[in-house]
């Protein structure tokens, strides 16, 4: 994780400005879409009139009345201001990415299609059209997001990626994509703009954080309508009491069956869903990792397949010499000095590799002067060689069947230990070179694919999470299949084109599996618009980031795990806090119930587990445990569910236990507590 | 409680179950239309029955069609009973004379039937002539269970296929339904009824002289067979108004155990019909396992309470060492009575041998409840298994979501649709019990169908509705329901819980059908294995209870701390 913003859990600004959020959210035009809530409100409103009306007629029991009022209200305000203190919290992200767009001035090519005629004239950036070309040099802003069409550039793209390093941006290839607001160091580029203010990467960065254009995710609409449901049954619940309880003659007041209602219906997920929703889009932006839509984040959480990229992921991207193998009769070390001489010449990262690893394990010497004035023949891609001649002595590495070339020799005439070697590496996915001097073949160098150090580790994360990982690689199935088995992917794809690529995501999707990939060129936007979760990198095409539902501001390809976890950590919350809501439905019985028939059937008074004051406090200490309860969930709202990747049924039974079993039990501990408090202060 | 007891339950219970699997895999093939051993016999015959109806069995229905076939059915089916009810007076097969039934009594007993409720409003012997007993109330019998067991094949069919428009033929298979299960194992149950003493005749009653030399009517009738389809297709209407508890209908303790044994065995297979047809075994018997653990703490619930007796007699000094015997058969003992009881409510039967009105409290709260559940434990044959997985998908995806992903049961995802229907479904139960009895309990017309004055008539009220709503069928009595209030809200009751709750049900299949079946992987919830069952009992008790407490606190469970303190009503 490169960038953890830094705003508390609580900051002090945000609560203050989420308090009176909270007041503002009382609209009945915002309630309504919080059904739950908008019914409680409803009663909340009902036990208002009650009391001023007894207030009015002088009527006994005002003071219970107006306590069951407030309580209600305050449930109402208590979920309006989790819901403000999440949204509070994007704002302030969003402020900040504000800030960076500061108002620029567009420099419009007038005649874009000249590449010698440099005019231009200047423009607002918020007026430049998707089309127009526009010129940025060392010090611009970048006025939107758009493609370079000519020149090379580095950039500072902090303002979004929170990364104060620079990134080179240039035409063609993978790197050409530009955000609007970032800022060019050096030199100079032409970008053809492709999209304009309102629609741009960043404001739908801010958008997204602000919570103004959140839809409900498809899990939170079919939650929303178990809530609901749940509501309408309590309903019926509660107002065929009515009629049952006049059965035998007690007459429930309106107060008090509307105190039951309240603490039936699910108010505390209900109260904290939406938090929950903008907590977790929140959290994803947190991580760097902006989704175009909550949808791909639930989606993440689903995820049965991933598709990664060998190349830079999982490897280090450049074979690397690991061993050297001398044949008999010549020392290791010897060997390690001829390929260390052979390499002095040799640039390529493999040569680099070579030098390094003799320097490292065998300290080859410093070149002597004699040596570093030798003649060097540098390594060429026609005769796959590079060597020294020096003192007589004419060393060579390169290609195996090159150096036998070289040398001279036969393959058929080559000792039996090189030969061994030599398909011993090929065989385990390597790479091999030989090593000559004069037509002597000393022995075998060994490159191979270095597997990033802790990516084995991230497998195994994945695989208990219940996520294979598919590794794609253009090599062939002989190296792609060591190197799959060295970084513990569950399956490779060798030899793959973009198309194999979007074929094997079709294959695997009609097998009902979800497939997540990350790419960043141009050839990968088909398959990252095929797979369910498609997340382009930052520093790769726009064409990539288009097809993408979510951009890795860090390039960083293995996030997605973090991505998943993020989004399994977000149903999480919301099923946890939904059972745990339930589960203390079971509590609530147990206080109001006997508090409302001990006047008729004195016996019920059994029921009464709890042992509270009277029949009033327990109904009022129930009220109050329901409204409390909300504020106390928030910051577990709001930080989620910990997701621990130890399989589905370890984790259901984890939660389970402190969800369901912790919800039956802590509300009558609960409301004891605060009927406690409610008879010493004399409430009730 | 005695450990002779328990052993008797357990012998029922494993006699039960030793049947039900092998019988689940042969209704799994009868299903599917695979050959079975009975083909060559049934097979012509079946045939026979589509050409003459016009239907082409090879075609498949989507899920509306579906429903509207099995609509029209039961729709054609209610008119026919309803007319034969009318006009009794003037058909053949009437030696007693009965006249016509009233229309309100004809309305609710049509639907009854129709709904496999078997509520009877009114005494058999005496009221049905016997053209309706068996043209109209025995054929209603098989096929309204046989649509039970066709509707739970459609929303099977939902799980173990993938993307696909159809559910299956509502007439092919309510027609092997009949033709394959029900009348096979009728004919054999109806013959061991026979053997046990249960008469099997068209004969009108005989008058016999008693031992006392007073003259006696007995009823007599085809009696055997309908009892073994009454039992068999969980439909519990009785040839006689004491049901099971008449020495006709249940002569001794054997008829006793095979009368629990066939109201048992069709529901049980269901289950494994089910675990077979969706590819995995597990799935069955994880359903099963939470329908029996329920099932059986709801009998030690009856059994615990009735052998314990009433204080308020041993206060008297009365011996009550036999626990509360009144409204039972001595010759069926406390332990088979309560798993009778147990039995006949956790499915939808409703067929009695005790009079539930005579039960304590406590034991008279385990059945209510057991119909309020939604008469899934495990419930009548076919509807048991579609309301079971009904509160598998509502406990999948509360539970689900705890374990990070969007809730999927057998590869199904469970989405905003599917909530959406199931909520629907729900909300049909607690809307038509409480919501009638919180009416009939206000209205003093109704309250004068009551024998018993404080919570035990509120308790014999919400047993009706209950029971209705549930399609059991079964009545604590001690309520005269035989008025037209409560013949027209009763049957309302019916329709509401039986096709109310079914449309959406099958709207459900229809979207899941639709879908493509998601592969299992290790982050996937597990709905097999003792977690999953401890889930789902939790999640009924859970759900069943918040809708019911209040209303069962007024009723039996405030008779019982009243009973305990020494008061009656």
């Amino acid at each position: 994780m490169s960038k953890t913003s830094s705003i508390a859990l609580f900051d002090r600004a945000i609560l203050e400005e989420a308090a009176f959020g909270a007041v503002k959210k009382l609209a009945p035009q915002k309630l309504v879409r919080n059904p739950v809530m908008f019914v409680t409100g409803v009663v909340a409103a009902l036990a208002t009139t009650i009391f001023v009306r007894d207030l009015a007629t002088g009527e006994g029991g005002v003071a219970f009345t107006g306590q069951i009022a407030a309580w209600l209200w305050f449930t109402v305000l208590f979920a309006n201001f989790a819901e403000a203190v999440a949204e509070g919290r994007g704002k302030a992200q969003a402020d900040a990415l504000r800030r960076s767009r500061s108002d620029t001035t567009a420099k419009v090519l007038l005649h874009p299609d000249d590449p010698e005629d440099e005019l231009w004239e200047p423009k607002p950036a918020l007026d430049v059209e998707v089309g127009d070309v526009v010129l940025v040099e060392a010090g611009d802003t970048i006025p939107a997001d758009g493609e370079v069409i000519e020149g090379i550039a580095s950039v500072n793209e902090s303002a979004i990626t929170g990364e104060s390093a620079p990134v080179i941006r240039e035409s063609g290839g993978d790197r050409s994509a530009v955000t609007g607001g970032t800022v060019v160091l050096s030199d100079w580029i032409k970008v053809r703009v492709t999209a304009t203010s309102g629609s741009s990467f960043l404001d739908r960065m801010i958008a997204l954080v602000e919570g103004a254009e959140r839809q409900k995710t498809p899990n939170e609409l079919a939650l929303s309508i178990l809530l609901s449901g749940m509501t309408l049954i309590f309903l019926v619940t509660v107002a065929t009491l009515w009629g049952l309880a006049g059965y035998s003659g007690t007459v429930l007041s309106l107060t008090v069956l509307v105190a039951l209602l309240v603490t039936l219906i699910p108010t505390t997920i209900g109260g904290l869903l939406s938090a929950i929703g903008i907590a977790g889009m929140d959290r994803l932006i947190r991580f760097n990792v902006v989704a175009t839509s909550g949808r791909a984040v639930e989606a993440a959480g689903d995820v049965d397949t991933l598709l990664i990229d060998k190349t830079g992921t999982i490897t280090f991207g450049n074979r690397l010499a690991t061993a050297f193998i001398p044949v008999p009769g010549v020392s290791e070390r010897e060997l390690a000095e001829a390929a260390f001489l052979a390499s002095l010449a040799d640039e390529t990262p493999e040569g680099r590799s070579i030098v390094a690893l003799a320097r490292g394990h065998y300290s080859a010497p410093e070149p002597s002067h004699e040596e570093a004035s030798a003649k060097a023949i540098p390594f060429s891609a026609q005769t796959r060689i590079s060597g020294i001649d020096c003192g007589g002595r004419s060393i060579r590495k390169g290609a195996v069947d090159a150096i036998l070339a070289f040398a001279g020799v036969l393959i058929e005439s080559a000792s039996p230990a090189f030969r061994k070697a030599v398909d011993e590496i090929a065989q385990s996915g390597g790479t091999p070179l030989a090593v000559s001097e004069g037509h002597r073949l000393l022995g075998v160098i060994h490159l191979k694919d270095v597997v990033k150090p802790d990516i084995k580790e991230r497998f195994a994360a994945m695989r208990a999470m219940g996520i294979k990982t598919v590794m794609v690689t253009g090599d062939n199935p002989v190296t792609a299949a060591a190197i799959a088995s060295e970084a513990g992917v569950d399956d490779f794809l060798a030899e793959a084109t973009p198309q194999d690529k979007l074929a094997y995501i079709r294959t695997e999707q009609g097998k009902g599996r979800l497939i997540a990939m990350c790419g960043d060129g141009t050839n990968d936007a088909p398959a990252l618009a095929q797979a369910d979760v498609g997340v382009a990198m930052q520093s790769g095409t726009q064409a990539a980031r288009e097809a993408g539902n979510m951009v890795d501001l860090d390039s960083n390809p293995t996030k997605l795990i973090e991505i998943t976890e993020i989004g399994k950590q977000l149903l999480m919350t919301r099923g946890s806090l939904t059972t745990f809501s339930i589960a203390n439905d079971v509590a609530k019985y147990f206080a109001i119930i006997p508090a409302l028939f001990v006047a008729t059937y004195p016996e019920l008074g059994t029921l009464n587990v709890m042992g509270l004051a009277t029949p009033e406090s327990a109904i009022l200490s129930a009220v109050i445990f329901n409204a409390l309860i909300i504020v106390a969930l928030i910051p577990l709202a709001l930080k989620g569910v910990p997701y621990r990747a130890v399989g589905a049924a370890a984790l259901l039974r984890r939660n389970l236990l402190i969800y369901g079993l912790g919800g039956l039990v802590a509300p009558f501990i609960g409301i004891k507590i605060v009927d406690l408090g409610v008879s010493a202060l004399g409430l009730a | 409680m005695t450990l002779d007891g328990w052993l008797e339950i357990a012998l029922v219970l494993g006699a039960v179950l030793i049947a039900a699997r092998p019988l689940g895999l042969y209704m799994a093939r009868v299903l599917q239309g695979e050959r079975t051993l009975l083909a060559p016999v049934l097979r012509p015959l079946e045939r026979r029955l589509y050409s003459a109806a016009g239907i082409d069995a090879g075609k498949e229905q989507g899920w509306l069609a579906y429903t509207l076939a099995m609509l029209a059915f039961s729709a054609a089916g209610f008119l026919v009973l309803y007319v034969l009810m009318r006009l009794q007076a003037s058909l053949p097969l009437n030696p007693q004379g009965f006249a016509g039934v009233p229309p309100d009594l004809a309305f609710n007993t049509a639907l009854s039937f129709v709904t496999n409720t078997n509520w009877q409003s009114y005494a058999g012997e005496t009221t049905m002539a016997h053209i309706v007993q068996m043209a109209g109330l025995t054929v209603q019998n098989f096929v309204s269970a046989a649509t039970g067991i066709a509707l739970a094949a459609a929303v099977t069919r939902a799980f173990a296929r993938s993307g696909s428009a159809t559910i299956g033929n509502f007439w092919v298979d309510m027609t092997r339904a009949t033709l394959y299960v029900l009348l096979p194992l009728s004919i054999v149950v109806a013959l061991a009824y026979v053997m046990s003493g249960v008469p099997q005749t068209l004969l009108a009653s005989t008058g016999v002289t008693t031992l006392e030399g007073a003259k006696q009517t007995l009823s007599l009738g085809p009696v055997a067979s309908q009892e073994a389809i009454k039992q068999l297709g969980t439909n519990g209407g009785g040839f006689f108004n004491a049901n099971a508890a008449h020495p006709f209908e249940n002569p001794n303790a054997w008829s006793n155990m095979l009368s629990i044994w066939s109201m048992l065995v069709v529901s049980a297979a269901m289950t494994f019909a089910f675990g077979r047809m969706v590819g995995d075994a597990r799935q069955g018997h994880a359903l099963l396992a939470a329908m029996g653990i329920l099932l059986v703490a709801a009998v030690a619930l009856v059994y615990g309470a009735e052998a314990a007796g009433n204080p308020i007699l041993a206060k008297l000094g009365i011996d009550a060492s036999a626990g509360n015997l009144e409204g039972k058969e001595i010759r069926f003992g406390q332990a088979l009575t309560a798993l009778y009881i147990a039995a006949t409510t956790g499915l939808s039967c409703g067929a009695v041998n005790a009079m539930h009105d005579s039960l304590t409290p406590l034991g008279g709260l385990a059945p209510m409840f057991l119909m309020q559940l939604g008469e899934i434990l495990p419930g009548g044959v076919g509807s048991g298994l579609y309301g079971m997985i009904v509160m598998a998908i509502l406990a999948v995806f509360v539970a689900g979501l705890m374990v990070g992903r969007t809730p999927e049961y057998l590869g199904k995802k469970i989405e905003a649709r599917e909530m959406k229907l199931a909520i629907l479904a729900l909300l049909i139960l607690p809307f038509a019990i409480l919501g009638f009895a919180a009416a009939s309990a206000v209205m003093p017309s109704a309250l004068e169908s009551l024998a018993n004055a404080g919570p035990h008539g509120l308790s014999e009220i919400l047993y009706a509705y209950s029971s209705a709503a549930g399609n059991n069928g079964s009545a604590f009595a001690g309520l005269n329901a035989n008025t037209p209030w409560y013949n027209t809200t009763l049957g309302l009751a019916m329709l509401l819980g039986r096709f109310a709750y079914v449309v959406p049900v099958m709207a459900i299949a229809g979207s899941l059908a639709a879908k493509r079946k998601i592969a299992p992987s290790a982050g996937t919830f597990p709905t097999h294995g003792g977690l999953f069952v401890g889930l789902l009992v939790g999640v009924i008790l859970i759900l069943g209870g918040l809708q019911y407490f209040p209303s069962l606190a007024l009723g039996p469970v405030v008779e019982h701390f009243l009973m305990q303190s020494g008061k009656t009503f």
